[in-house]
């Protein structure tokens, strides 16, 4: 690899790792054809692992950092200082290939800046993806993120290549995007989302090859002053209405010559790494929206308990819950236990009646659950009751982040 | 009666040893030997089972539920020595009647074993992930000869090779490569995937030309405000940080990450050095197509939805038409010449529009969907009718291409036609007639398409050919009745 090409690399990864998104999953299971390249296994693999804990699991870059707009929380504004490169399809398409057969990477998370105007940039990312699967039978990730101010013709091409297609929302309200990205508009975005999850539906149907993988997006926490709650009933909405398969949320982090109408501050990962356990209660834990709103205060998560517990504590009359007899819905409620020990749980007990030691090998999360559940040799003595219960649960403060 | 036996000593390969294991389980259940009198050893030297003489024949197979079959070869491959003697003690458990023993995962020896089992899939995942591949060679002849050689060396926790080399084998099917270990090796020629004898490291080579970009790829991805070492370690544990070369960036960013942070934060935001790209942002506006013919440009370039078809074709006839005739997709024939309807639907509907008094030339013919798709019967390219997902995709082009030519009626042939243009699936012997298209800004007529026509038994074609052409006319009146002078 030459140094030239290495800048480049350099300049447009460190300009694209303020995406969140680094999932490989989702995409059907498939293999290389003979004198092809690559698989994709359903799940996705982190090929490593950064010193912020993140995964590394595609190449994501952009293909240039030059950018006609100027969103305030963007490094690659038109109005930031920072060094500017720019790849050209062949690059990225050899960078993704060589990487690949290393093992280095699941595929290709390609981004970029808006040059010359949004058709022309979305045509470029188009080509890179088109490059790949038929020049070089690329059978590995691709996502691509989609420039939603593209022509529509456009935007749906993409998912003849792609794998994922994400569309970023970047702020939840339209007030804040006309505030921070001038250039954006809110409902193009949404109406880009919509008619992006009408086609990946009806492909599905159709049963045609079309972005398998579904879309994303990206949600940036901190840079404006919307509500937990807020967030979570637009990313409510936004799976129900478009068949997100998955919402990042991004804590706003400092970022090189930052632009003077955004805070100054440590990004706030706690605040983020608790709007994922939110989201994964609504995806998975079948809470609803009101549940979680009734488990903010004033609007906002707690930072010291994770948003299922904050709901126990409120909602303390619901427990303790029995696990030999409650049913799943109930015990996917109590704290500290994950879906999986709740299946474990509702499997052995159809053999066995479980005794505390028995759920303390199931759950790594016993000490939460304790005071909410029953066990054949265990009730918690009024633990519900006791004012101090939220104290001895909390977690001690720390810099955490999951993703 | 099975006597009680003395204690037994069972000697396996080393490594996951799947088919003595299972011969020798399978005599001891028969035998009714249980997991106390029994010590299990790996080695070299032959198994006692199968062909113990004292034996017998083989021992019938056993029965065993799905949760325990899928269990056996997982937990076999942990590198734990007393693997043997826990499985056997959970299938004697299962063959005394506990038939459900595996599902109860609170059961200590179960939780044991599964955590084993975790143990094992976490390694062949890390495998997976964390293995490094370092550029051998190529071939110079051409063909066969010119493939390129990859090797790496890995270190497995357990003794997973066997079942982790398969998913390589699917991934890279089109290069050589082998994989080293201190426990044996897997090779592949392009065709089979072969094992042999353990590997060193000094076997594969030190460096690669593209691990020095690889990391400072990973060096540049890391965001040093959401520094966060037990996450990293947690996922990525430092046994096997010495076989993964970006690693080697680690203690440096670390080291720096703190600095890096406070200068961010600490600096006060810079005057951009660049003006306002007002004319460049001006441009960017101006992306849409300007003319029919930038449209017809960019349809030309553009790749079938459905591949397979020789090239888009295009709408014909005048911008300004005063009726635009909308198809369902082009035909065999279509395809071949690029230009609609000419195929035999088109040319009868060329005869009933002559007919019809309207002059092929004065209209502007197209069709929903841009490209022929067909499925392939020997030699002949059977039309396939193009589904809703592919009329919603080419629906973007009708509807500008209409606006620029700006017909005062469209006729739509067909009920994709309607689809396209409403985006409705409607029957057409409920919409045929005059129609609005759910708020198009042009007038529009439903009838049938031609080709339905030909496909119509001889006795029922003239009639229904008759009423074709009658709508044709009607359609010609209504657009000579919105004609800007004819109206008032
Ligand atoms: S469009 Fe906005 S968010 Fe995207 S690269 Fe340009 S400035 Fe950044």
């Amino acid at each position: 690899m030459d140094d030239a090409l290495k800048k480049k690399l350099t300049i447009l990864a460190d300009a694209a790792k303020y995406d969140a998104s680094c999932a490989s999953s989702g995409a059907p299971k498939r293999k290389a054809e003979a004198g092809g390249l690559g698989s994709t296994t359903g799940a996705g693999i982190c090929h490593a692992y950064t010193p912020d804990g993140r995964c590394v699991s595609l190449l994501k870059i952009l293909l240039t950092n030059y950018c006609l707009f100027d969103c305030a929380y963007c490094v690659n504004r038109r109005s930031s200082n920072v060094r500017r490169a720019r790849f050209s399809v062949d690059e990225v398409v050899t960078l993704t290939v060589e990487f690949y057969k290393r093992n280095y990477i699941e595929g290709l998370f390609l981004s970029s800046g808006i040059i010359r105007s949004p058709d022309h940039t979305m045509e470029q990312l188009i080509r890179v993806a088109k490059t790949l699967r038929q020049r070089h039978g690329f059978r590995g990730y691709i996502h691509l993120k989609t420039i939603p101010e593209a022509s529509p013709w456009l935007i749906e091409q993409a998912g003849l290549y792609a794998d994922r297609l994400s569309i970023n929302l970047e702020l939840p309200t339209e007030a804040s995007l006309e505030r921070l990205a001038p250039e954006k508009d809110g409902a193009a975005i949404q109406t880009a989302m919509g008619q992006m999850g009408e086609r990946i539906l009806q492909a599905k149907e159709e049963k045609r090859r079309f972005a398998p993988a579904g879309q994303s997006t990206q949600v940036i926490v901190g840079a404006d002053a919307s509500t937990d709650e807020s967030l979570i009933r637009t990313s409510a909405r936004l799976y129900d209405h478009y068949g997100l398969k998955r919402i990042y949320y991004s804590a706003f982090s400092p970022i090189p010559d930052a632009a003077s109408i955004l805070p100054s501050q440590s990004p706030p990962l706690q605040r983020e790494h608790r709007l994922y356990q939110a989201d994964w209660l609504m995806r998975y834990y079948e809470f609803s929206p009101d549940d979680v709103a009734g488990a903010t205060e004033s609007g906002m998560l707690a930072l010291d308990v994770d948003p299922k517990l904050a709901w126990a504590l409120r909602n303390r009359d619901r427990f303790p819950v029995d696990v030999n007899r409650a049913d799943r819905e109930m015990l996917l409620r109590v704290p500290g236990l994950g879906v999986r020990a709740v299946d474990k749980i509702v499997a052995a007990r159809r053999h066995a009646t479980l005794r505390l030691d028995d759920v303390a090998r199931l759950t790594s999360g016993l000490k939460r659950a304790r005071p909410f559940l029953v066990a054949a040799d265990y009730a918690p003595t009024r633990l519900t009751d006791r004012l101090d219960l939220r104290a001895r649960l909390a977690e001690p403060p720390r810099q955490l982040s999951l993703f | 009666m099975a006597s009680a036996m003395a204690s037994r000593t069972i000697r396996l390969r080393p490594g996951a040893d799947l088919d003595g294991f299972r011969a020798a389980v399978r005599h001891l259940v028969a035998d009714e030997i249980p997991p106390e009198a029994v010590t299990w050893a790996e080695g070299d030297a032959p198994s006692l089972f199968p062909d113990e003489p004292a034996a017998g024949p083989a021992a019938p197979a056993l029965a065993l539920p799905r949760a325990v079959a899928t269990l056996v070869p997982a937990v076999l491959m942990h590198r734990d020595p007393e693997r043997h003697g826990l499985l056997h003690r959970l299938i004697w458990r299962v063959a005394q009647g506990e038939r459900h023993l595996a599902e109860v995962a609170s059961d200590p020896l179960v939780h044991r074993l599964h955590l084993m089992r975790k143990a094992v899939g976490r390694d062949l995942h890390k495998m997976h992930a964390f293995l490094r591949f370092r550029w051998v060679g190529a071939g110079d002849g051409s063909g066969e000869g010119s493939r390129e050689r990859f090797a790496a060396w890995f270190e497995p926790e357990h003794h997973i090779l066997a079942e982790a080399a398969p998913f390589f084998a699917a991934r890279f099917p089109s290069f050589d490569w082998s994989i080293l270990t201190p426990d044996g090796s897997a090779q592949w020629d392009g065709r089979t995937l072969s094992f042999g004898p353990p590997g060193r490291r000094e076997d594969v080579p030190e460096h690669d030309a593209f691990e020095a970009g690889w990391t400072d790829y990973y060096a540049s991805t890391f965001n040093p405000a959401r520094t966060n070492l037990a996450a990293m370690r947690a996922e990525m544990p430092k046994k096997y940080w010495h076989n993964m070369p970006e690693t080697a960036a680690i203690p440096g960013l670390v080291r720096a990450a703190g600095q890096r942070v406070g200068a961010m934060i600490e600096r006060a935001p810079e005057a951009p050095v660049k003006r306002v790209p007002a004319r460049a942002l001006a441009a960017m506006a101006a992306q849409e197509p300007a003319s029919l013919e930038a449209l017809n440009a960019i349809i030309r370039a553009s790749e079938p939805l459905v591949p397979g078809a020789t090239q888009a074709v295009l709408g014909e006839g005048r911008p300004g038409a005063a009726i635009a005739f909308v198809g369902e997709q082009p035909g065999d024939q279509e395809d071949l010449q690029g230009r609609p309807f000419v195929g035999p639907a088109g040319q009868l509907l060329s005869r009933a529009l002559r007919e019809a008094g309207i002059a092929r030339r004065d209209a502007y013919l197209t069709n929903a969907v841009k490209h022929f798709k067909f499925e392939a019967r020997g030699k002949r390219r059977i039309h396939q009718k193009p589904t809703a997902g592919e009329v919603a995709h080419y629906r973007w082009w009708l509807d500008r291409e209409l606006a620029f030519v700006a017909p005062r009626l469209v006729v739509a042939l067909g009920a994709t036609a309607v689809l396209a243009l409403s985006g409705r699936q409607v029957p057409i012997t409920r919409a045929r007639g005059p129609s609005d298209f759910g708020g198009k800004p042009f007038r529009g007529f439903v009838t049938v398409h031609p080709s339905y026509l030909l496909r119509l038994p001889d006795e029922a074609r003239d009639e229904a050919y008759a009423g074709f052409v009658d709508d044709l006319r009607r359609a010609a009146s209504l657009a000579a009745d919105l004609a800007p002078s004819g109206a008032g």
